[in-house]
């Protein structure tokens, strides 16, 4: 099964996270990273830029609007993920707490659907798999 | 983070989310853990049974108590302090007591983040018990399930549930195995430079035999495994990280992804077989086949050209990217064969490329194949043989004599599943 880390911070965390000198971060990082490789289990991972060179669609509206932010009542940015392939809920929980993130951080740590997820006959699902695969037909092209 | 960060704390009252906690755990130290005690005790029979000690203990304490911050360094240290106690139980008083005891002194006083073990040294630990577990003093049984207890971190029960067996039976194995190492003499090293490439084989070979049990069950009910498969995976993901420069890791690795790629498609919703012309391809997982694809990438990009795990990589990766049966690159299907016989011979490479070539020349000249191999008796007691001449007999309009061949295969066949599909064939008017 495949779990997402969905590494969150709150204000304080990331201000408290940029006094740490970026040199020892990319070490953390690295290190965390390969520790995962080479059990065999990371299947992805990215980090993502400063939220300010970023921008949210707001679907409220009848039609959707592109704005600079504010977040809304988001207290908790999204900054980068991982997604790894492991056998249990608990070694997910495991990997996600071994992460080198400090106070003000947070992991949400969900589970990526499959298609044994999702009713086999549903129209809509079947149609999602059509496209999925045009998609990856096109990718390789 | 509390002393007891992780899922132990998250539910108290759930003993059998600890258990699983601690088997999380394991899974992830257990290589490590058995890697650097055997280096430490000198023995890796020795070691492997203090390991097992510790995780008992830990099984019996951590449910109540939650799991330590320093889970690795609590094992080891756990396991080291046993080390000690059976030496002076058995009088043996030399000098590797006041070391050992020396090492948990000086653990005691570092962080609690320190590793238990020397960072510059454990992924050639690994290495070595990847290779002892692989040895070829051992048979190709107690190969399997040293490298599924010892590298993998899965408990004697959860291996023989995989391959169907008591666990008294698992456990003998192991048992057996390490007496067999320990009478030979094996040492704890990474084969010489002139032995490598015949011991690293049979590392992948063990690997492969794993991945295979999972996806095309020899015995049972059950058509698939996939638990196995993604246990294979993930050990030959590992060794490919430890490994990086050798062609033959990467190249099982893709043929394993590739493969596995199309396992969602392999059964229907009533848990029965389905052939790969009629597999739904929609519903093969697009990003194994990506990652598979790029593992087959850097296997050729190493040089060399492509080995037995290559060319079967490349002959999955054909089907991967085909849309549809008829859009098969079914010529390329058959060169590869060609060249993997070649390097490879083997009666079941020989049935594969008559059936490539059914599709790409047509059924007489697989049927001329097939019936040379059937003449050789290579495969006398494989249902797939007659179960493929029956297809062809199928499409050169001979019902008659394809339903006496599917009846032959359905004998034949050891999976519950697999026979019930060949006899429904034979059946079939």
């Amino acid at each position: 099964m495949k779990y997402m880390l969905i590494m969150r911070a709150t204000d304080e965390g990331v201000e408290a996270y940029s006094e740490v000198p970026f040199e020892q971060v990319i070490e953390a990082m690295g290190k965390y990273n390969e520790s995962m490789m080479k059990a065999g289990v990371l299947l992805a991972g990215e980090g993502l830029t400063d939220a300010a060179e970023g921008f949210v669609v707001d679907f409220s509206a009848e039609k959707p609007l592109v704005t600079d932010g504010p977040y809304g009542e988001t207290k908790e940015l999204f900054n980068g993920f991982w997604i790894i392939e492991v056998s249990s809920r608990e070694e997910a929980a495991e990997w996600a707490s071994r992460a080198p993130l400090g106070k003000g951080a947070f992991l949400e740590v969900r589970r990526v659907t499959e298609f044994s997820d999702f009713p086999e006959d549903n129209e809509w699902i079947q149609k999602e798999e059509g496209w999925r695969e045009e998609q990856a037909q096109r990718a390789q092209q | 983070m509390t002393p007891s960060a992780g899922t132990a704390a998250a539910h108290p009252s759930d003993r059998r989310s600890a258990e699983r906690a601690v088997a999380a755990v394991w899974r992830i130290e257990s290589a490590k853990i058995v890697a650097t005690l055997t280096r430490m005790v000198g023995d890796f029979g020795f070691a492997e049974d203090l390991a097992q000690e510790a995780l008992v203990d830990a099984l019996r304490q951590w449910p109540s108590e939650g799991v330590p911050r320093n889970a690795a360094a609590w094992l080891t240290a756990v396991a080291k302090r046993k080390a000690i106690d059976s030496w002076r139980r058995r009088e043996r008083l030399d000098d590797r007591i006041a070391v050992l005891a020396h090492d948990l002194e000086q653990e005691q006083a570092d962080a609690v983040d320190a590793t238990p073990w020397d960072p510059d040294a454990i992924d050639d630990d690994v290495l070595r018990l990847i290779f002892i577990s692989c040895h070829p003093v051992l048979s190709r049984e107690a190969q399997v399930a040293l490298t599924l207890r010892v590298v993998g971190g899965l408990s004697s029960e959860e291996i023989a549930r995989a391959f169907l067996v008591p666990t008294a039976t698992v456990q003998q194995r192991i048992v057996r195995a390490k007496k067999t190492l320990a009478a030979a003499n094996v040492p704890f090293e990474v084969p010489p430079r002139e032995e490598q490439p015949a011991r690293l084989g049979a590392i992948l070979g063990v690997l492969y035999l794993i991945f295979n049990e999972g996806h095309t069950a020899s015995a049972g009910s059950d058509w698939m495994r996939p638990e196995l498969s993604d246990e294979a995976i993930r050990l030959t993901r590992g060794l490919a990280a430890l490994m990086p420069r050798e062609r033959d890791v990467h190249s099982l690795l893709a043929l394993m992804e590739l493969t596995a790629a199309r396992f969602p498609a392999r059964v229907d919703s009533k848990g029965d077989p389905v052939l790969l012309a009629d597999q739904d391809r929609r519903r093969w997982d697009r990003d194994r086949i990506t990652r598979g694809r790029a593992a087959l990438a850097r296997a050729d990009a190493l040089g060399g050209g492509r080995g037995a795990y290559g060319l079967q990589a490349a002959i999955a990766e054909c089907h991967a990217v085909a849309a549809s049966v008829d859009e098969t690159d079914w010529e390329r299907i058959v060169v590869l064969y060609e060249a993997l016989g070649r390097i490879a011979p083997s009666p079941v490479v020989e049935l594969n490329r008559a059936a490539a070539v059914a599709m790409s020349t047509g059924p007489t000249a697989a049927l001329t194949i097939i019936d040379k191999l059937a003449e050789s008796g290579a495969l006398r007691g494989y249902h797939l043989l007659p179960a493929t001449r029956g297809e062809l007999l199928l499409r050169l309009g001979r019902a008659e004599e394809a339903r006496s061949e599917f009846a032959v295969a359905a004998n034949l066949a050891g999976n519950d599943r697999e026979r019930a599909l060949l006899a429904a064939k034979a059946a079939d008017r």
